[in-house]
C-alpha cells in the first residue's frame, strides 16, 4: 500500500500535462500525498505552512524586480536592440551566434528578455531572412527553419545559461529544495557547476548553426 | 553571525511582503480586472505570509496557501490590466545615459556574487543587498523618484504574478514529499528494476529522468523535487557523489527536457504563433539534435565532476 503515496506524483504530472491551474494542482498534489501517507489535515497544514516558510528565499527574486522594473521603463530594451542592429551583412547562423551570446551574457546578469515576443518575431527572425535571401529567394521550408533556428536559438541561450545568475528563481529553487532534502549546497556552486555547461553549450551551438549556413548556401547553389 | 544573517533574511522578506502588499493594493484599484476582489485577496495572502507568517502557528499559514490555492482553482486570479510603458521616456533616457543603462543590472550580479564568495553572510544576504544597491543606482541613473519605485515594482509584480511565486510552492510540495516518503517509494520502485551502487548507471538514470519528467509536465522546476529526492538522492548522493554537481547539473538535464516537449508552450509554441510557422513542432526540430546531444555531456560531466 506505500505505494499510494507516488499518487501525488501522479496527480502533478497529469495536472501539469492537462494545462491545468498550476497552483491548485501543486497544493491539491500536496494534500492527495499527505493524506494517503496517513497524514491527518491539521497535520498537514502544519507541514505545508512550515514548508512555505522554510522556503522563502526561492522568493527572495522579487527583490530584484524594482530594478529591473525601473529599468524597462528607461529603455533597457531599447538599448539592447541598438546593440543587435548593429550587426549587419551577417549570415543567419552568425545572427544566431551573436543573439545567443547576447542573450547568456544578459542571462548571468539577470537580465530577464521577454525573448520570443521582444526579439525573436519582431527582429532577430526578419534579420535572419532578410541575411538568408542575399543571393536568392529562399525555399518555404528554408523560411520556416530559419524562423524555428531563431526560436531555438533564444531558448538555447536562455536554459544553458539562467542557472549563471545567483540571484535566479532556478538556482534559488535549487538550493531550498536540496537543504529540504538534507543535502545543503552554496548558491554560488550551482552557478559555478553551470559554467561548464553554458561554455559546451555554445560551442556547440557555434558548429551548430555553422552547419546551417553551409547547408542554405548549397541548396542556392543548385 | 547566524541570528544577523536570520534577522537581515527576515527583514528581506518583510519586504518583499510589502511589494505583494503593492500588488494587492492596485489590484483592488484595477477597475478593468472583473477579478480584481479576488486577485487582491491573493496578494493579501501573500503580503500576510511574508510579513507576519514569522510569528503565526503554521498551520495558520498552511490554511492560508489553500485559500490562495482555491481563489487560484476558480479562476479569481487574474492579471487585469497594467499600464503601457512610455515609449518616448525610454527613447528619451537611452539618449542620455546610452549603454550605462545596463550598469544597474551588471552590479546586482556581480555584487551578489562578490557578497556571495568573500564575506561571511552568504548567498541569500548578497542577493537582497545587491538588490537595493543596484535599485539606488538605477534611480540615480535614471533621476527616479519613490513613486517610480512604487509604481514599477506594483507594476512587476502584478505582470509576474503567480508564476513568480511557483518555484517556491513547488520546493514547498517537494517537503510534503519528503515528509509522505516519497522519495524512498520511489528510490525503492526504481532499485527494483536498476541496481543501486554503479555510479554511471545512477548518473544516467538521474539525467535520463529528469529530461523525461521535464518532458511530461513540460516544467523542470516541479521534476526537480520529485526526481532529485526519488533517484538523485539515492542513486547518485548516497553513492558519494557531490551534492552541488548532482544539482546543478540534474537541473540543466530537466531543461534538455523542455527543448524537447511541446508541453513547453511558452517556449516551443508560442514562437510558432508569434512567426506564423507552418510546422507546429518546427522549434522542437531545431531544438532536438542540441538537446540530445547536451543530455549526453551533462551524464559524462557529472559522472566525472561529481565522483
Amino acid at each position: 500500500m506505500e505505494y499510494l503515496s507516488l499518487l501525488g506524483i501522479v496527480v502533478i504530472v497529469v495536472g501539469f500535462a492537462l494545462g491545468l491551474d498550476t497552483i491548485a494542482v501543486v497544493v491539491i498534489a500536496a494534500l492527495i500525498t499527505a493524506l494517503v501517507s496517513g497524514i491527518d489535515f491539521t497535520s498537514f497544514l502544519t507541514i505545508l505552512g512550515k514548508g512555505f516558510m522554510d522556503n522563502r528565499m526561492v522568493s527572495l527574486f522579487f527583490l530584484t524586480l524594482p530594478t529591473i522594473g525601473i529599468l524597462e521603463r528607461h529603455g533597457l530594451k531599447q538599448a539592447a536592440v541598438n546593440l543587435i542592429k548593429k550587426m549587419k551583412k551577417l549570415t543567419p547562423g552568425r545572427i544566431f551566434d551573436i543573439y545567443q551570446a547576447i542573450r547568456e551574457i544578459a542571462g548571468a546578469f539577470g537580465i530577464s528578455l521577454q525573448g520570443h515576443v521582444q526579439f525573436i518575431a519582431p527582429l532577430i527572425n526578419p534579420m535572419a531572412q532578410a541575411a538568408g535571401k542575399v543571393n536568392s529567394e529562399l525555399t518555404p521550408l528554408e523560411v520556416d527553419q530559419i524562423k524555428g533556428r531563431a526560436a531555438a536559438t533564444e531558448n538555447f541561450g536562455n536554459f544553458f545559461a539562467q542557472n549563471l545568475f545567483v540571484a535566479s528563481s532556478s538556482v534559488l529553487l535549487i538550493a531550498s529544495t536540496m537543504k529540504s532534502l538534507g543535502h545543503p549546497v552554496d548558491p554560488a556552486g550551482i552557478v559555478l557547476y553551470t559554467f561548464p555547461v553554458a561554455i559546451i553549450s555554445y560551442i556547440l551551438c557555434l558548429f551548430y548553426n555553422h552547419a546551417f549556413d553551409q547547408k542554405l548556401m548549397k541548396s542556392k547553389e543548385k | 553571525m547566524d541570528t544577523l544573517i536570520n534577522n537581515v533574511l527576515l527583514a528581506f522578506y518583510i519586504l518583499i511582503g510589502l511589494f505583494f502588499l503593492a500588488a494587492a493594493i492596485e489590484s483592488w484599484r484595477d477597475q478593468a480586472n472583473p477579478a480584481r476582489w479576488g486577485t487582491g485577496l491573493f496578494w493579501l495572502l501573500f503580503a500576510i505570509l511574508f510579513c507576519t507568517g514569522q510569528w503565526l502557528p503554521n498551520a495558520i499559514n498552511g490554511g492560508l496557501i489553500v485559500i490562495i490555492a482555491l481563489l487560484s482553482l476558480f479562476k479569481q486570479v487574474r492579471v487585469g490590466h497594467i499600464k503601457e510603458l512610455d515609449e518616448k521616456v525610454a527613447q528619451k533616457t537611452v539618449k542620455r545615459i546610452g549603454n550605462w543603462i545596463f550598469l544597474p543590472s551588471i552590479l546586482l550580479a556581480v555584487l551578489a556574487l562578490v557578497i556571495a564568495q568573500f564575506t561571511n553572510f552568504g548567498g541569500q544576504v548578497g542577493i537582497g543587498v545587491a538588490a537595493i544597491v543596484s535599485l539606488v543606482v538605477a534611480q540615480i541613473l535614471t533621476r527616479s523618484n519613490a513613486k517610480v519605485v512604487y509604481e514599477d515594482t506594483q507594476r512587476m509584480v502584478r505582470s509576474v504574478g503567480s508564476a513568480g511565486i511557483l518555484p517556491q510552492l513547488l520546493a514547498t510540495l517537494g517537503v510534503v514529499f519528503t515528509a509522505s516518503g516519497v522519495g524512498q517509494v520511489t528510490a525503492k520502485a526504481i532499485s527494483g528494476l536498476f541496481p543501486i551502487g554503479n555510479h554511471l548507471l545512477g548518473v544516467a538514470l538521474y539525467c535520463i529522468a529528469m529530461a523525461l519528467f521535464t518532458a511530461i509536465m513540460g516544467n523542470a522546476f516541479a521534476a526537480f523535487a520529485v526526481i532529485t529526492a526519488g533517484i538523485g538522492i539515492p542513486f547518485v548522493v548516497a553513492q558519494g557523489g557531490s551534492p552541488i554537481v548532482v544539482a546543478a547539473l540534474g537541473m540543466t538535464s530537466g531543461y534538455c527536457g523542455t527543448l524537447l516537449t511541446p508541453m513547453a508552450a511558452n517556449f516551443n509554441t508560442l514562437p510558432v504563433a508569434l512567426m506564423e510557422m507552418k510546422d507546429q513542432l518546427g522549434v522542437i526540430k531545431q531544438q532536438f539534435p542540441i538537446a540530445i546531444s547536451m543530455l549526453l555531456i551533462q551524464i559524462i560531466l557529472m559522472y566525472f565532476l561529481a565522483f
